[in-house]
């Protein structure tokens, strides 16, 4: 039975945003905790450590995001496991996140001059003081601005959580698609509602980027 | 033989072990392949200011750098306030609770105000309260004249206020050895002299003294000892009267006659 596209349809779309902006929020802040200790890892003085949390980025970086979802969703029912879509997605997408943002924030913490951590180890800071008070303070200024450009690219990659049949936003268009087939306005007005939920976000991230490269105070 | 409670200027301190704060003794290390310190053997006494200079890249900075382990030496011992520097934790915060550094590049920590750049290391590694960290830092922000900038930002001082904050950090941890890494280096000529006469004051109040600098006057005025440091090694060391007008070897006379000419 086909249906016109109207203001329910519209309104079941806009009430998918909800579930897209949780896994957002999910996976930026399980990847934030996550890609923290990836980001310490990779900058440590311990060799392992540092291998292993390279090993762990260029796996998620190099490989699609939608492999990712799927080798959890599949892998986890492969372990005997049952998992259900929305568990799969954040654990695909916090995992995923954690890579991107770790390498991030990797990158910031190495643009704190060396002089500060010679200065902080001469006075007899330790790595986790030092890491508190000297240098992570410093380096988060540096990280606000790619963070907040990179919680686009979150939202963006939530999309694929449809695949697997998680229903958010997309998922939602394809549903309301299959009843009015009309794919080119249903279509359009999902990704009009991305654009408004990431527009912001770009903006805002060029604004924070503009004004830390201002001199400072 | 008596025991000089601070080394006298015109001879070498007194060889009682208890009075030596940092003892280096065959101290080699290498970047790679290349020997940046040969097999060096140093004793700083309690009280003792040396000043340290020779060619770039000579191994000034490392050797000082040695001492609170900043750069790990591969072999020989080193030795400071009783501690020997091996690889444990342990003894490296020992020593390096004791031993405060002044860098050339001063690096302050430029999101703390000077107040807090003073007081963090003494809050932090010593477990001082914060109103006693507080008042030691304004007292040795006095000591080094700017007791009016304390809440003002690294960023917003001169070269020449920002290493003296520097060395009001390290003296809030009341370090028993300061270390100098060329302080003066980076200033404006004009500010040379307000460091200095602060490291002066420190001498006077009678501060043990590692110092990198290639001020010839304050050695002169300041030092017991003068070490001459070239490809690695001390090539020489002598009272400053006798370094600047009777340099024993060649390569410290042709240096001398470099930096004089100046
Ligand atoms: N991290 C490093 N890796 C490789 N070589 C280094 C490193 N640090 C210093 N060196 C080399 O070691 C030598 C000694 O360096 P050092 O900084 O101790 O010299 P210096 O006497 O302090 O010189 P300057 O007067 O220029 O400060 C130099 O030849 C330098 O190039
Ligand atoms: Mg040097």
């Amino acid at each position: 039975m086909i249906r016109a596209f109207g203001y329910n349809e519209f309104l079941f779309l806009l009430s998918a945003v909800q579930w897209t902006l949780l896994l957002s929020v999910i996976a930026f802040i399980g990847g934030g905790i996550v890609g923290l200790f990836v980001a310490l890892a990779r900058t440590s003085d311990v060799k392992p450590l540092r291998l292993l949390a390279t090993g762990y980025i260029q796996v998620f970086q190099g490989t699609p995001l939608l492999m990712q979802l799927f080798l959890v969703f599949f892998g986890a029912t492969v372990l005997g496991i049952d998992m259900s879509p929305w568990v799969a997605a954040a654990v695909g997408l916090t995992l995923n996140t954690s890579a991107f943002l770790g390498e991030i924030w990797r990158g910031c913490i190495q643009s704190v001059p060396r002089g500060q951590w010679e200065a902080a180890s001469s006075l007899g800071l330790r790595y986790p003081g030092l890491m508190r008070y000297v240098i992570l303070p410093q380096a988060v200024k540096v990280a606000v601005p790619p963070t907040v450009g990179y919680l686009v690219q979150v939202i963006k990659g939530t999309s694929l959580a449809a695949i697997i049949g998680f229903v958010e936003l997309t998922r939602a268009g394809q549903i309301v698609n299959n009843a009015t087939f009309q794919p080119f306005l249903v279509f359009g007005i999902v990704a009009a509602i991305y654009f408004a939920l990431c527009w912001p976000l770009s903006l805002l991230s060029q604004r924070l980027e503009a004004r830390y490269a201002a001199p400072s105070r | 033989m008596a025991v000089a409670s601070e080394p006298t200027r015109d001879g070498i301190a007194p060889a009682m072990s208890a009075d030596v704060v940092i003892r280096m003794e065959g101290v080699q290390k290498w970047y790679d392949h290349f020997q940046v310190l040969k097999d060096i053997d140093l004793e700083v006494h309690r009280g003792e200011r040396i000043v340290i200079c020779g060619p770039s890249g000579s191994g000034k900075s490392t050797l000082i750098r040695c001492i609170n382990q900043l750069e790990r030496h591969q072999k020989g011992r080193i030795t400071v306030n009783g501690v020997e520097l091996g690889p444990h934790h342990r003894q490296l915060d020992m020593v390096r609770r004791e031993v405060g550094m002044v860098f050339q590049s001063f690096n302050l920590f430029p999101h703390l105000t000077v107040l807090e750049n003073c007081m963090l290391a003494p809050m932090k590694v010593r477990g001082t309260t914060r109103a006693e960290a507080k008042a030691t830092a304004i007292r040795y922000l006095e000591r080094v004249r700017i007791p009016e900038q304390a809440d003002k930002y690294p960023g917003q001082l001169s070269g020449g206020q920002q290493q003296r904050v520097a060395i009001a950090r390290s003296l809030c941890m009341n370090p028993k050895v300061m270390l100098f890494d060329e302080p003066t280096s980076a200033l404006d000529p004009e500010m040379v002299k307000e460091v200095l006469d602060t490291m002066i004051g420190l001498a006077e109040d009678g501060m043990t003294m590692l110092c990198v600098t290639h001020e010839m006057g304050f050695a002169k005025s300041v030092a017991h000892r003068v070490i001459f440091m070239d490809r690695g090694e001390i090539v020489e060391q002598n009272t400053p009267e006798e370094f600047f007008t009777a340099p024993k070897s060649e390569r410290t006379r042709s240096f001398l006659g470099q930096i004089l000419a100046h």
